[in-house]
């Protein structure tokens, strides 16, 4: 299962490197990290989506994370109301006579053109993982020359925000 | 940020505090931690230090390796619950106490390790002597620093040392580049520690405590597993009360061996791979256990589907991590063992009749008991432990390396007090026992200390002779000569076929010649009616000595659970 797990961190160098070596020694596999600083400089914010096969290896998980001194605060944030983004580059090959049929595909997605050259344009888009996996499905036979994506950021949303305590009362 | 050159003038004289160099500062901050000895080794880039240290005529401690020093550093903790100080220099000196650091680590000793590091400006460039000490140690520290800039220096010291203590205890390691350790600042040791995200929870929750109690109340067949943790807690009192009171009968870690006292009805003894029949059974068939700060290592539990498999769990731990790692939990107690003890002490007392589970199990302690078979004039190490623990009437402190030696002292030295027993349990060190038994005595000067090693292991930190010689402490060597690697050929016999690739050693060096080489009396014996007597002469030489025992080198360690196995399946168990 995917869980999407969001931690603020003192942000100093190494720390991001202490969360992905604990993450890999222990065999937790990651599907995205991303890391910005908050609205206060010494504070970053990590968002991790990872894959575990249980809800007891994302509490060992989380356990683990929370030794760290660097580590200020761990939210399993997945079953919770929140508000998740991803944001992906592609290029494709795009012929100028295939330029107003990719046009109206991406406004279907509501994703950009950011880029044009004369066989190739790139296109932004922004959305939930569903959302980019299936645009990328979609452009696929044009052929994709070049594809970035940033993995996924989260932050709760302002109402209904789900209070399942019964989970992880050790450490929350 | 303040350049440290040019604030230091105004703000020393407005805070009359002294404008000293991060040589000074470093060691002023161990001084205000209550440091009172140094385990180290120097070199090119800690020599700043180093000489800060020959100008303040601090307490330091030669080893001639630096895994000497640090695994004495280790010793020194274990007795004293303080943090070991290591200091060694970069590079090679770093990275020759990597395996202490981890050693530390895995037992959660309190240890503060600080190692040189290159100059500033050429980190990162491989320069001459430069390992990326943070990168090699993040995953085997409690947690790590590098200096960055002189003002943080004293601040880091501070923290490194509350971080080694507080909580679970676990080594921190600063790396120290030298430019910094040279450079001038301030020495201010006011400012309080502050680590919003390092708060670990020492009171436990009082509801679980109450759940735990509760279930205790129906529990038949209840039995205590106790680990290390009871003992960083210092919470032998409080365990060996609640035991008493409720008359739960004990089962112990290689690491909560002291605990609780050795020589009563209650205990049980080791439980695990080589554990006593009785604690293992206890745990087989117990339907409530209450583990207090163990981690249920595999070498504890034998494999997971068979273990406890009729009891309801309790797990009181200060690490949250610790708890439903590797064993499902029912009744998770996060905090110190000292005060969940204390409450439980506190909580009602009324408790379901167990009578019958209590005569089971010393049935269980009387019909199987640890054993060993005479053969005439050979001396069976089994033997030779017992002997030992009735030499010293068990008031000494013992060391060991891992393999069969430590099994055996385990299993037949009795503790009966706590911080009596230092062993490398979780990582389990070769090399360990010499060394640890060096920073014991340094910590306890009046006990009898005695480092228990197999042949093989000793050989990796002999060198540490020096330190005896030198300070005439009057650590007993005692080296248990199976001329083997013991516990690896016992394996070899078991499951690979008799093959014994590698791990016997038909030539040995004069360990007595050895001993003699570092002005160390020897005393060596083969015959099990001398052993007596060189133990006798051994304890009672008022300096080092040496003792080689040239014991039955085919012996294997018994009972056990083999891996992949439970509890209920032990072999060689043999009495009744």
């Amino acid at each position: 299962m995917k869980r999407t797990i969001t931690v603020l961190v003192n942000n100093k160098s190494g720390v991001l490197n202490r969360m992905t070596g604990l993450f890999a020694r222990r065999q937790y596999n990651i599907d995205s990290i991303t890391v910005g600083v908050t609205e206060n400089p010494t504070i970053s914010r990590m968002t991790f989506v990872v894959i575990v096969d249980s809800m007891e290896n994302v509490e060992q998980m989380i356990k683990q994370l929370h030794k760290q001194v660097d580590v200020l605060k761990i939210k399993d944030i997945t079953d919770e109301a929140i508000v998740e983004r991803e944001l992906a580059l592609v290029r494709i090959g795009a012929t100028p006579q295939q330029r107003g049929e990719i046009a109206s595909l991406a406004e279907t997605f509501r994703a950009q053109a950011v880029d044009i050259g004369k066989e190739s344009m790139t296109l932004q888009i922004t959305g939930n993982n569903e959302k980019i996996e299936a645009f990328i499905e979609l452009v696929k036979p044009y052929g994709i020359q070049e594809l970035a994506r940033t993995g996924v950021t989260a932050v709760n949303r302002s109402s209904k925000i789900s209070t399942d305590t019964s989970r992880l009362t050790l450490i929350n | 940020m303040i350049h440290s050159n040019e604030a230091a003038t105004p703000q020393a004289a407005e805070n009359k505090q002294a404008v000293c160099t991060g040589s000074e500062i470093l060691l002023k901050a161990l001084a205000s931690e209550g440091v009172e000895v140094i385990f180290g080794y120097p070199g090119g880039a800690i020599l700043p230090t180093y000489d800060e240290i020959y100008k303040l005529g601090m307490n330091h401690i030669l080893a001639r390796h630096e895994q000497g020093a640090i695994h004495a550093a280790e010793g020194y903790a274990r007795i004293t619950q303080k943090p070991g100080v290591c200091i060694v220099t970069s590079g090679p000196g770093a990275t020759n106490v990597v395996t202490g650091i981890a050693d530390a680590m895995m037992d959660s000793l309190p240890m503060v390790v600080i190692t040189g590091q290159v100059a500033t400006k050429v980190i990162g460039t491989d320069a001459f002597q430069e390992a990326d000490m943070l990168g090699i140690t993040m995953p085997i520290t409690k947690h790590n620093f590098q200096i960055r800039s002189i003002d943080e220096l004293a601040q880091t010291v501070k923290e490194a040392f509350h971080i080694a203590v507080s909580g679970r205890p676990g080594p921190v390691l600063i790396d120290l580049p030298k430019d910094i350790s040279e450079k001038l600042g301030i020495f201010d040791y006011e400012e309080p520690v502050h680590l919003p995200g390092y708060q670990p929870t020492v009171k436990p929750n009082k509801q679980q405590i109450r759940k735990l109690l509760d279930k205790f109340k129906e529990a038949k067949r209840p039995v205590l597993l106790v680990g290390a943790g009871v003992l960083h807690a210092q919470a032998s009192e409080e365990l060996t009360a609640f035991a008493r009171k409720f008359q739960i009968p004990v089962a112990q870690t290689l690491l909560g061996l002291g605990a609780f006292p050795g020589e009563e009805e209650l205990h049980l003894g080791m439980a695990g791979m080589h554990g006593t029949y009785a604690a293992n059974m206890a745990l087989h068939k117990s339907d409530f256990l209450i583990n207090i700060g163990s981690r249920f290592d595999d070498r504890l539990t034998g494999a997971l589907e068979h273990f406890a498999p009729e009891a309801c769990i309790a797990h009181i731990d200060i690490d949250p991590a610790e708890i439903g790692k590797n064993v499902h939990v029912e009744i998770p107690v996060v905090g110190d063992a000292k005060e969940a003890l204390a409450m439980l002490l506190k909580g009602s007392g009324a408790i379901a009749e167990h009578d019958e589970w209590r005569k089971q199990v010393s049935d269980w302690k009387r019909d199987y008991p640890l054993w060993f078979h005479r053969d005439g004039e050979v001396i069976k190490p089994q033997e030779l432990i017992q002997k030992l623990y009735e030499h010293t009437k068990g008031e000494a402190i013992v060391t060991t390396d891992v393999g069969q030696h430590q099994m055996w002292t385990a299993q037949h030295f009795k503790f009966n007090k706590p911080n009596r027993w230092i062993t490398s349990g979780g990582l389990g060190t070769m090399g360990f026992g010499f060394p640890a038994a060096i920073g014991a005595q340094i910590a306890e000067p009046e006990l009898p200390v005695l480092a228990i090693t197999g042949d093989a292991g000793f050989q990796m930190t002999l060198q540490e002779m020096s330190i005896l010689q030198e300070l005439d402490l009057p650590v007993k060597i005692v080296i248990v000569n199976n001329a083997s690697l013991g516990m690896v050929r016992q394996w070899q016999q078991r499951f690979h076929g008799e093959r014994y690739s590698h791990s016997l050693f038909p030539i040995q060096p004069n360990f007595a010649k050895l001993a003699e080489a570092y002005n160390i009396k020897a005393v060596k014996v083969d015959k099990l009616s001398m052993l007596d007597e060189a133990i006798a002469e051994t304890l009672a030489h008022s300096g080092p000595v040496l003792l080689e025992v040239c014991v039955a080198k085919e012996e294997n360690v018994y009972p056990m659970v083999c891996p992949g196995t439970g509890h209920h399946c032990m072999e060689g168990v043999e009495p009744s």
